[in-house]
């Protein structure tokens, strides 16, 4: 178990391929893991930002809601023709989102920069539900193709959720690397730096702005990715993408997983969507229990799931770092 | 376009009476969060539960008058139990951690009312006493809509002489401002922390006890005034209570005017002015910088 825990906190993308290259099989239906999968790489967005800067969005569906139109646009209605253009055009169109909101938002600090985030989600949401000429509105942006990609001559198709869980598997898995390579450069540190004590990051001299202002970025391009993936996933883009309900999800996924730890988010995302599957099934009022839980973890666990279970291993002291 | 007075003085009535809803739900918010760096994201559910309190206590009681005393009383005291047996354990923790707890607070009280009280919201009339509409000489406006204007008022006058004119007020004035000198005069600030959040909750519930012969009650009406009451105290600076009736009476007019002039914006130009106010006095209309930050 010691040595487990040890090759996990070592080499974390590897055990997160390892991990997730037999997930669909542990789970009642596929297309669950891959929503888990997916979710997942929305929270850990968040978390680059909440987790690990120290600053709560409550409004982080904006950029998951502009990556899935981003995407949907682009193959619905510019009918670029090929999935990696219209994928890659979701987390640009969050990325521009993120730029120009963290702008607006980083002027506020503390409790009202989750304010301000919420209220700009809003402010997208209003925009996509009554340009319905663009967006569809209400129905939502359908008519999204899910086409087959070539590779080296191949030609793959992705209906089929197994197929479309490993495409994304691939994707997210890639986005898992470089948010680990983020996390331990010098600016991933400084990161930390500016949530554990800003002003005194200031004083070391970092720009201490300009790094939130990046970390927003990079936060949104992640989640603005997931939104993308979950367009294809969909066929759909509902205008509750940009609903304030979707950041809700995301903040209690990320918490109940564990802010600020590397596995975190998906331990979370994994942890609501199968939790409201299952309850789902007995009553509509879901979200009762779920939110319950939520206030519990936030009275009782603020660590999450992972977080909690990663204070209690074996070689933690030792190493000194959090998986 | 040609729009005539007579289209646009009824309109700001009706700017108004929103604006009051903003009002009273912003100034409790901004209450709370000047004393206590919280902010309480369940101020939405707080204002629908008064809402439905009202319907309830109007089937029980069968006279409005009563049902408006009581639903906001009921709330407060809801909020007295919120404040000591959820938010207290919160203190010294991160100011991100209360909003996180009443986040999902309002998160069950939402789903709550709709197992108890069902999905589609439901209608009340304004008592009959206020049923007509009331001629004010340049126009007719519906009567129950100026009442709500005048409790309002009322209701502001009574909390600024609270504030102002009573040891408590004065307490509560200086808490916000130095909580450590005012522990240090001996004064028990817990008890003040937990009658500021139960009367900021009780002013959400008589905010929904006003809205419901207007708007009705459902389980989903706090979610966007919650949001929208955040924008308020954005503007208005937070912590200020005069500036949360100002952005407030502001708010509803831009709402009121937008509606009439270009209604799929009215919803978006809240958020725009805020942009704007951010823009040029990041701190809002009457804000403090830094406070709380």
């Amino acid at each position: 178990m010691a040595a487990l825990s040890a090759f996990v906190n070592r080499h974390q993308v590897i055990a997160f391929g390892a991990f997730f290259a037999v997930f669909p099989f542990l789970m009642p239906y596929k297309a669950l893991a891959s929503q888990v999968l997916i979710f997942g790489l929305f929270a850990l967005g968040f978390n680059l930002l909440y987790g690990y800067t120290g600053l709560l969005s409550f409004g982080h569906a904006a950029y998951y809601g502009l990556g899935a139109y981003g995407t949907g646009l682009a193959l619905a209605k510019l009918k670029v023709g090929s999935i990696w253009l219209g994928l890659a055009a979701g987390p640009a169109l969050a990325v521009l989102g993120g730029a120009a909101i963290g702008f607006f938002c980083l002027r506020r600090r503390g409790i009202y920069f989750a304010m301000l985030t919420l209220a700009f989600a809003q402010l997208l949401y209003f925009i996509a539900f009554h340009l319905a000429d663009v967006t569809g509105g209400d129905d939502g942006l359908r008519g999204i193709p899910l086409l087959p990609i070539h590779l080296f001559g191949w030609k793959i198709d992705l209906e089929g959720s197994l197929a479309f869980y490993y495409f994304s598997f691939v994707i997210v898995w890639l986005a898992v690397a470089v948010l680990k390579r983020i996390l331990d450069s010098p600016f991933g540190a400084v990161l930390q730096a500016i949530r554990e004590n800003g002003d005194r990051a200031s004083a070391c001299g970092y720009d201490v702005n300009r790094v939130k202002h990046l970390s927003f970025v990079f936060s949104a391009f992640f989640a603005g990715l997931a939104g993308g993936l979950d367009a294809l996933r969909l066929a759909v883009v509902p205008v509750e993408s940009l609903y304030w309900v979707t950041s809700g999800q995301v903040v209690i996924m990320t918490l109940l997983g564990g802010a600020g730890t590397f596995f975190g988010p998906f331990v979370g995302a994994g942890t609501y969507l199968v939790l409201g599957d299952r309850l789902a099934v007995f009553t509509e009022r879901w979200p009762l229990v779920i939110g319950l839980i939520f206030m519990a973890f936030v009275l009782f666990l603020p660590k999450g799931i992972w977080g909690t279970l990663v204070d209690r291993l074996p070689h933690r002291q030792a190493a000194g770092v959090k998986p | 376009m040609d729009v005539s007075l007579a289209a646009i003085l009824p309109q700001i009535f009706t700017g108004l009476v929103l604006g009051m809803l903003f009002v009273l739900l912003a100034i409790g918010l901004s209450l709370i969060f000047g004393l206590m760096t919280v902010v309480n994201f369940s101020h939405g559910a707080l204002y629908m539960l008064g809402a439905y309190c009202t319907v309830f206590l109007l089937g029980f009681t069968r006279n409005f008058w009563v049902a408006l005393v009581i639903a906001p009383l009921m709330i407060g005291t809801f909020g007295l139990l919120i404040e000591r047996f959820l938010i207290r354990r919160l203190y010294g923790r991160s100011p991100d951690d209360p909003l996180l707890l009443t986040f999902g607070l309002s998160l069950v009280l939402v789903e709550a009312a709709k197992l108890i009280w069902g999905k589609i919201g439901l209608t009340l009339d304004p008592p009959k006493e206020l049923g007509g509409a009331l001629n004010l000489g340049f126009m007719a406006f519906p009567a129950y809509r100026l009442f709500v204007i005048a409790v309002t008022i009322a209701v502001l006058i009574a909390l600024w002489a609270f504030l102002t004119r009573t040891n408590v007020g004065l307490i509560i004035r200086a808490g916000s401002r130095d909580p450590l000198m005012v522990r240090a005069l001996g004064i028990d600030l817990n008890r003040i922390w937990l009658l500021v959040f139960g009367i900021g909750c009780a002013l959400a519930g008589l905010a929904g006890a006003l809205a419901g012969p207007m708007r009705g009650a459902y389980a989903e009406m706090g979610v966007t005034m919650v949001i929208e009451s955040f924008v308020v105290i954005v503007v208005g600076g937070m912590g200020s209570l005069l500036g949360a009736v100002v952005a407030g009476l502001l708010m509803g007019q831009v709402v009121g005017m937008t509606t009439l002039f270009a209604p799929k914006l009215a919803e978006i130009m809240v958020f725009v002015v805020m942009a704007l106010v951010l823009l040029v006095r990041p701190s809002g209309i009457f804000g403090e910088a830094g406070l709380a930050e």
